[in-house]
């Protein structure tokens, strides 16, 4: 299935793609709106920036997923080979940010419930981190991994 | 009546089990017993609910089709009272015996309520384990009641929190002097004290109640405590009665093997909270009560019930956790060399030993990313194979190596 | 506090209820000129190191930001402008010659401007490039003067080494060192992709390189950098450069600090020295001595490849272009003063040489006059801006063009003329890892194959409104041409009618 890569030797560490993907999961038209409304949305993407290294992460939609395994309310699934967060269900005990092995779960801004990167499944459909890099240093490919 | 596989217990490790069970089995027939009578639903989240977080409904831990997805008959409502493994059945309360060929013991843990003087004259008192504890304290609990909880740890304060959304005025007592020992160390224990004080909770640490008279409680230090409700979270104790029936080996409790098959029986298994686990980061053989392992351990009893090969060979606890806003992350043991950041109630502990993570503390903004820590505890991960300076500093993918991160990166997991 | 004799030459305007405090312009900008203000809780902006690049603007995902010029920092005058005055205050504190980039930004004729092209009406009519085939392939080497015969009586069939290029567009040199590796690479993977060719510049071919041979053309410097047999036979012609457009006379000097370890190596020089090439090369003094190096190098690749000889346009460039042609060279390339360079004295670049299509137009008067234009191919270069320049320097009489301000636009430079500080925020003009980074060669090389091929369609569109349909019918074919507001001497030395004639 085609899922988010980044490449790090095109990566250049911006940071731009944490904005595009609140700003996507923000439900405003306006990117400033977005930030300026003092909603303050948070990315599911984040960008390391190493020693000379910079790199997007954002989740792998693991085979196993152990967020999944071991989130308490039930509330993570996998669709059509996006896990998911039901924020309907969830908590916020943030067991998930515990277990992902990639930091990819983030606490959500209300303290009550987690968030992650679905593949914009819920917004424009393509993934808007990969969409904006001014680099091409994230694609959205298929390289033969499972769904 | 007779299945291929008997599931006792309807939580989350019957729920591993099934899942394990129909990655390579799809037709086998499968049995859940249950004594509750309802859908499967997460038991953590009965806070939630006091609370008004979640509804019933919400509180499914699978989806409402779950059972008839995976073709499993139900017996909820119904305890199992006894297992012969000789004759494979299980005897119900009702008389009835169910044969298996394959029995999972997943029956939890019960609420330990010590022996305390005059219990039996006060009218409502709780324990804080199941959906019909807080049915039956949204029954009686009004606005400003006046409660008093025995227990300073994950359950009581959990009920506590909950029970703050009713305006209660709430004091909590616990014979130890600090609050979540299990999870905490001394230094984070105040600290949540702390914020859990801020949010009117009043603490009595360091004693005990020396006797109940209904509505009032006096304490060994001799202080009187009225109350209108008693939540008593004093600690849990395995249900291992069904493993002794069967003749299976309990030590505290249930003893399995890494299959998370019991020791002492044949064609039983068992997981959850009524087994014991081999802690990786302490070396020692306990009981490891938290639900991702449950469901870990269901989940390996039932690929190996179906005949599929699994182990589970990297128990340790660990928990995440709030309370009144301040989120608590916390896994392994906490020995050996510390790493310390201290912000307010933004704490980061992270101990290491012979080169390995072994276990950690974080506190309130310092919980971001955490799982990469926890994995660096499940894999046993070399720390000289990673840039443990800069993990300290901050949970990161990019202390790894170059190949490793590669790896994560373009492949995915 | 010394006295600040140099004011903002720009003015960083950021419009605070669209700016979300991302940071991006603060992370991307080499010269630091953004930075959050945890005080203010605020963006602010150094605006005296802004170099205007339009990084920031281009990169902003709110629109906030806009660069314009400090436009009253001096007061106003004709004669002594802006750059003047600030000139004269650098050189003051420093007593150095001063340095610039890219061409002249003066505002100096540009004839291409001043000159129209034909279309057919009614007779001889115009052809659509769409239905009827439109020939843009160009061969550049010797042409064949007359008929050969061997002991036989059989014809010889043999040609001279040529070049072969789908399209009458090639990449100029811009040596690795000047510009990044990824532009290189991009160059490269664009020249393979449109059958044309890159040009390595004096900075040698880096080894990752190599595969691009049958698309590169190796250049042989004065300073000699990075040449040795193998760099010779790597490429598909030889280009021995004696001067360029933007500063005719003068050598190269790559500054210590861009000579890193790959550059080091594929320039054969030590890490961190100055690359040096002296104004002339030490072993040619006369026609004859350009014919030795120009023979040397045919010897080294046993006659298989054409040699360029590259010349600047300066007074006399049709007597020199006669010289040339008559060494041996096979293609001569001349570039024009207007012409981009990566560091060359500012009053060189804005002073010295003539532009191309005067430089064009005498050369190939005089070539045909002496008739040996058919000895080599032209190729004009230095400043050749789009398409309609394309097919006005062929109608003039080139056989084909050099671009490569075109090419560094296309990969995203915004002509901020500071590549000699070696912080291009673009990624192209410099040699630091994390700024290279940022041309990305997969995005770029192609938008420079969108570039030419659109360039084409153009070229085809206006070839066919002319009635031609081949480039071999436009070369020199200045009755396509009419000048527009030109004098009488400047239409006789394009050779060329006036519009309405």
């Amino acid at each position: 299935m085609k899922k988010v890569y980044v490449n790090e030797e095109r990566c250049l560490g911006c940071h731009l793609c944490e904005y595009y993907c609140a700003f996507a999961n923000s439900g405003e038209q306006e990117m400033f709106k977005a930030f300026k409304l003092g909603k303050n949305p948070a990315p599911r993407i984040q960008v390391e920036d190493g020693k000379g290294i910079n790199f997007a992460v954002q989740c792998r939609h693991c085979d196993d997923p152990l967020c999944m395994k071991n989130c308490i309310a039930g509330a993570i699934s996998k669709v059509d080979g996006v896990v998911k967060i039901d924020p309907q269900k969830c908590v916020g005990c943030y067991t998930c940010v515990l277990s992902c092995p990639y930091g990819c779960i983030v606490p959500g801004k209300d303290g009550h419930s987690a968030t992650k990167c679905e593949l914009c499944t819920a917004n424009s459909g393509t993934p808007q981190c990969v969409q904006n890099c001014i680099n091409g240093a994230i694609v959205f490919e298929d390289r033969g991994e499972q769904a | 009546m007779k299945y291929e596989y008997v599931i006792i217990g309807n939580s989350a490790a019957a729920a591993g089990c099934i899942e394990g069970i129909r990655e390579t089995d799809k037709k086998g027939s499968i049995a859940v017993i249950s004594d509750e009578k309802y859908h499967i639903y997460s038991r953590p989240l009965i806070s939630y609910k006091l609370k008004g977080d979640v509804t019933e409904k919400q509180m499914a831990y699978r989806p409402a089709d779950f059972y008839k997805a995976n073709n499993v008959d139900t017996m909820l409502g119904k305890r199992a009272v006894s297992v012969d493994s000789k004759s494979k059945f299980v005897k119900l309360e009702s008389g009835e015996k169910i044969e298996y060929e394959k029995l999972l013991l997943a029956t939890g843990s019960k609420p330990f309520v010590p022996p305390m003087e005059g219990l039996d004259t006060v009218k409502n008192k709780f324990s804080f384990m199941k959906m019909d504890d807080v049915k039956d304290i949204e029954k009686v609990v009004k606005k400003g009641a006046k409660v008093l909880i025995v227990g300073a740890g994950l359950i009581g304060l959990k009920a506590a929190e909950a029970l703050e959304h009713y305006d209660c005025d709430m004091t909590v007592i616990d014979l130890a002097d600090r609050i979540l020992p299990s999870i905490l160390d001394k230094k984070t224990s105040e600290i949540m004290q702390k914020h859990i004080e801020d949010h009117g909770l009043k603490f009595i640490l360091g004693t005990s109640t020396k006797k109940f008279d209904k509505n009032k409680a006096v304490l060994t230090n001799g202080t009187e405590i009225s109350f209108d409700i008693l939540i008593t979270a004093v600690g849990v104790r395995p249900n291992t009665e069904l493993a002794e029936s069967a003749g299976a080996k309990v030590e505290r409790g249930i003893l399995t093997d890494k299959k998370q098959a019991c020791k002492g029986v044949k064609n039983i298994w068992a997981a959850g909270d009524c087994t014991v686990s081999d802690d990786i980061t302490t070396g020692t053989a306990h009981i490891i009560a938290i639900m991702p392992n449950a469901h870990e351990q269901g989940l390996v009893a039932g690929r190996n019930m179906a005949g599929s090969k699994a182990v589970f060979d990297h128990a340790f606890p660990m928990n995440a956790i709030g309370f009144f806003g301040l989120h608590i992350i916390t896994a392994g043991a906490y020995t050996g060399d510390c790493y310390e950041e201290n912000d307010g109630e933004n704490v980061k502990q992270l101990f290491s030993k012979d080169n390995k993570l072994n276990g950690f503390i974080l506190m309130g903004d310092k919980i971001k990313r955490a799982g990469i820590y926890t994995a660096l505890i499940r894999e046993q991960t070399d720390l000289t194979t990673v840039d443990y300076q800069l993990l300290c500093e901050a949970p990161q993918l990019a202390a790894f190596a170059h190949e490793k991160r590669y790896e994560i990166l373009s492949k995915g997991a | 506090m010394p006295v600040n004799y140099f004011p903002a030459e720009f003015e960083v305007l950021r419009n605070y209820d669209k700016c979300i405090q991302c940071r991006a312009c603060e992370r991307q900008c080499s010269n630091k000129v953004h930075w959050f203000d945890s005080d203010f809780g605020k963006m602010l902006s150094h605006d005296e190191k802004c170099v205007d690049c339009q990084r920031c603007v281009s990169i902003c995902p709110t629109g906030a930001l806009k660069i314009r010029p400090n436009e009253n920092a001096f007061r106003k005058s004709a004669n002594y402008t802006q750059p003047l005055m600030t000139e004269a205050y650098r050189q003051a504190g420093t007593g150095s010659v001063l340095l610039s980039s890219m061409g002249t930004p003066k505002d100096y004729p540009v004839y291409w401007d001043k000159i129209l092209l034909n279309a057919s009406q009614v007779t001889n009519p115009p052809i659509d490039p769409l239905r009827e085939p439109m020939e843009t392939r160009v061969f550049l080497g010797k042409r064949p003067t007359k008929m050969k015969f061997d002991k036989n009586g059989e014809l010889d069939l043999s040609l001279e080494p040529s070049l072969a290029l789908n399209v009458p567009i090639m990449f100029s040199a811009m040596s690795y060192g000047s510009i990044s590796k990824n532009a290189h690479e991009s160059l490269a993977r664009a020249a393979e992709e449109l059958g044309t060719y890159y040009n390595t510049g004096e900075g040698g071919l880096h080894k990752d390189f190599y595969k691009y041979g049958a698309n590169t053309i190796v250049q042989v410097a004065s300073g000699r950098f990075g040449v040795h047999k193998d760099y010779l036979n790597a490429g598909a012609a030889i280009e021995i450069k004696m001067g360029q457009g933007a500063k005719p006379g003068i050598g190269g000097h790559l500054p210590g600090e861009k000579i890193k370890e790959d550059v080091a190596h594929t320039r054969m020089i030590p890490r961190g020295t100055d690359a040096i090439s002296p104004a002339p090369h030490h072993d040619i003094y006369s026609i004859e001595d350009l014919r030795q190096l120009i023979y040397s190098v045919k010897e080294a690749t046993e006659y298989k490849k054409p040699v360029i000889v590259k010349i600047a346009a300066v007074h006399n460039v049709a007597a020199i272009a006669s010289g040339v042609a008559r060494s041996g060279a096979d293609i001569i390339a001349i570039d024009g003063f207007r012409g981009g360079t990566g560091a060359a004295p500012t009053r060189i670049r804005d002073n010295v040489g003539i532009p191309i299509e005067l430089a064009l137009a005498a050369v190939d008067g005089r070539l045909r006059h002496e008739g040996i234009r058919n000895e080599v191919s032209i190729v004009a270069a230095g400043s050749i801006r789009c398409s309609s320049d394309a097919v006005k320097a062929i109608a003039l009489g080139a056989d084909a063009v050099y671009i490569a301000t075109p090419a560094l636009l296309a990969m995203g430079c915004h002509l901020c003329r500071s590549c000699h500080t070696g912080k291009c925020n673009w990624g192209i003009a410099t040699q630091e890892p994390e700024l290279v980074k940022r041309l990305n060669p997969d995005i770029a090389y192609h938008r420079l194959v969108n570039l030419v091929t659109a360039w084409n369609h153009e070229i085809q569109e206006i070839m066919g409104g002319m009635g031609i349909n081949s480039i071999e019918a436009l070369r020199g074919n200045r009755l396509m041409l009419r000048g527009i507001g030109l004098t009488e001497k400047e239409l006789q030395i394009l050779g060329i009618l006036h519009a309405g004639e």
